[in-house]
């Protein structure tokens, strides 16, 4: 066996990820979400002097991920529960896309809008193929339909279906119940989705492979989002928009992550946000949105000779060696590329890898843990693009500081009409 | 001899046992049928609850022989007081276990039944019932056996049922196979308590779900 098939079979997942990654990449582009808009809308509880949300007018912008947060009692539950009347508003309108939806019948609402609570709430005495199965079932689908679309959102929520299809949830762990969950509100595929704390009840890693998850999925998909939760940085991470209420549904800021981390409109939000503002700001950048530095290159089975002379000529400290498809094996240090005659072909394992899809902060903390003090950012089929250094990302962060400075553009509205309001982001 | 006098009356023994088995599974089936309406008129009410639960606490203290007793006067002899009674003291069993289950339904998992667009009744049908079934079943079981000896004291009234055997004999006591039909009595209806309950263990098997059964 030559030396470059042995390599090839080694990285042959990796470029079927690829390919994945290329098939979804295909589909982006369309919208398939709805703009959602709450309309001065007001919520009395009968016995409760104030409002637990006070003619509040929330615009969502369709295909955006939008966070509510806020301390407990602040109404953003309410607020989320009232886009599908669950809890139905004691003034004002809703209305969801062009139509109004505040009068129609509110279980049809419901079916159209996608639901998704804290610890999934799958139903336990049904199996998973049956629980995804709920809404399209209702509407009427034929039983092929519905089988194809539980098997297309099982491999969607990355379970296999031949495996998962049948258990119940019982047999499921939370992050795989919680998946069971998403799959099962976008079932019928509706273009709006509703999520109440999604992520609460599941362990920190799980949590962080659930919302990288539903990134991607969004990516795809382009859903109207609107998830409560009350854990800014999962705000900051997934949200287009985030919404910061206090108590009696009153908003404080309606703003870009970057706007809010870098231009807090008041004390009330600076506690909120916490301490470490600007780390939080890393997870808002992604490596493919930075400049990289390049890097001297060679080819395996190339001498290591002229790799070394050309390395030194540049001033470098470090070399990359790639494969014929220029996807990086090895980063010798110039003293280790000394002692090498001809360039090897053997993947290192070790090697300091990042996606162009990855946060500052996860490069950043790739990078503290290599050797090399900096990182390798690889494409979509593994290919070489580039280096990521700590003066990159440094660089990064002042330019997004800047770009935060100046107001959002189109932002969505959101503003108190009832209260002696609060108002934030621009009025359209 | 016990033996000759089974043999003898075989048919009437027979007869009188399936009867009795009929009459208890009809109202048992119509009882579980009150019960649930019941249960689900008032498990959401905290002092509707409270009564249910009381009601079915203090029925459960009526003697079946006084209740049949006094049924007489209004409903006359026969089928009717027979089936009244059976029914009353099925329903109770049920109804106490069917709050207690439907109240034990995980609100999160209703709320997001209603999430999801489904109807109240359609919440109830296919989302709490199922899942309150296993205790209701367990209620159901209860009665089943209570109420086998319910129905054996209708025959007071007249009643169909193996009861007859019971009172036959208890009159005749010291008279010739007075014994005999008594312990026929008695003993049909302990076997055919076994033979139901059996049933219904097989029930729960075949429509509690094999996402929440305790054992697998």
């Amino acid at each position: 066996m030559s030396p470059t098939n042995a390599q090839s079979t080694g990285t042959q997942a990796a470029r079927t990820q690829a390919a994945r990654t290329q098939a979804a990449h295909a589909q982006i582009g369309e919208v398939s979400g709805r703009r959602i808009l709450l309309d001065q809308v007001t919520k009395r509880y009968p016995g409760q002097e104030i409002p637990a949300v006070d003619g509040l007018t929330l615009e969502i912008p369709a295909g955006k991920i939008v966070m509510l947060v806020g301390p407990s009692g602040c109404g953003k539950t309410t607020t989320l529960k009232m886009i599908n009347r669950l809890i139905e508003p004691t003034e004002g309108r809703i209305i969801l896309g062009d139509e109004d939806v505040t009068a129609i019948n509110g279980d049809e609402l419901r079916r159209r809008i996608g639901y998704v609570v804290q610890g999934a709430a799958l139903f336990p005495h049904l199996t998973v193929a049956q629980n995804i199965a709920t809404v399209p079932k209702m509407l009427g689908w034929s039983k092929e339909r519905i089988a194809a679309r539980v098997d297309e959102l099982l491999e969607l929520v990355s379970l296999d279906p031949a495996v998962y299809r049948g258990r119940f949830p019982r047999e499921l762990s939370g992050g795989q119940q919680q998946r069971i969950g998403v799959a099962r509100a976008l079932a019928a595929d509706p273009p709006v989705l509703i999520m109440d704390e999604p992520f609460g009840a599941v362990d920190p890693i799980t949590r962080q492979r659930l919302q990288e998850e539903l990134l991607h999925i969004q990516e795809e998909l382009q859903k109207t989002i609107v998830i409560v939760t009350h854990d800014f940085d999962e705000a900051v991470k997934l949200g287009d928009w985030i919404v910061i209420f206090r108590e009696g549904g009153r908003i404080v800021q309606y703003d870009t992550p970057e706007r809010i981390l870098a231009d807090p409109a008041d004390e009330f939000v600076e506690n909120f946000i916490g301490s470490g503002a600007g780390l939080k700001q890393l997870t808002l950048t992604r490596v493919r949105d930075v400049e990289l530095v390049d890097a001297v290159i060679g080819t395996a089975g190339q001498p290591a000779s002229a790799l070394l002379q050309r390395t030194r000529e540049a001033g470098h400290n470090h070399a990359v060696i790639l494969d014929e498809r220029r996807r990086p094996l090895r980063w010798p240090s110039l003293r280790k590329l000394a002692r090498m005659e001809t360039l090897p072909a053997e993947l290192d394992p070790g090697m300091p890898l990042v996606a162009p899809t990855a946060s500052l902060q996860d490069a950043l903390d790739t990078m503290l843990v290599s050797s090399a003090g900096a990182a390798i950012v690889t494409g979509r089929r593994g290919e070489f693009a580039g280096i990521i250094t700590v003066e990159v990302i440094m660089d990064a962060i002042t330019r997004a500081r800047d770009a935060a400075a100046e107001e959002a553009q189109g932002a969505p509205i959101g503003l108190n009409t009832a209260a002696i309001g609060v108002v934030a982001g621009e009025p359209a | 001899m016990l033996w000759s006098f089974v043999i003898d009356r075989f048919p009437q023994i027979a007869f009188s046992a399936w009867q009795h088995l009929w009459l208890v599974v009809q109202c048992l089936v119509l009882a579980l049928a009150i019960a649930l309406v019941i249960a689900f008129a008032v498990y959401r009410v905290p002092w509707l609850r409270a009564l249910a639960n009381g009601v079915s606490a203090v029925g459960l203290t009526i003697p079946s022989f006084a209740l049949i007793g006094l049924l007489i006067a209004p409903l006359g002899f026969g089928v009717a007081p027979s089936v009244t009674v059976v029914v009353f003291f099925a329903a109770l069993p049920v109804l106490r276990n069917a709050v207690v289950g439907l109240g034990e339904v995980d609100q999160d998992v209703v709320e997001s039944a209603r999430g999801m667009g489904m109807s109240r009744l359609r919440i109830m049908l296919t989302v709490e019932l199922p899942l309150a079934w296993p205790v209701i079943l367990t209620g159901l079981r209860v009665s089943a056996q209570m109420v086998m000896g319910v129905a054996a004291v209708a025959a007071y009234a007249l009643g169909p049922g193996l009861g007859s055997f019971i009172f036959s004999g208890l009159s005749r006591l010291g008279g010739a196979n007075a014994l005999e039909s008594v312990a026929v009595g008695v003993i049909g209806v302990i076997v055919l308590a076994l033979i139901l309950d059996l049933f219904l263990v097989g029930l729960g098997r075949l429509t509690i779900s094999r996402g929440i059964r305790v054992t697998n």
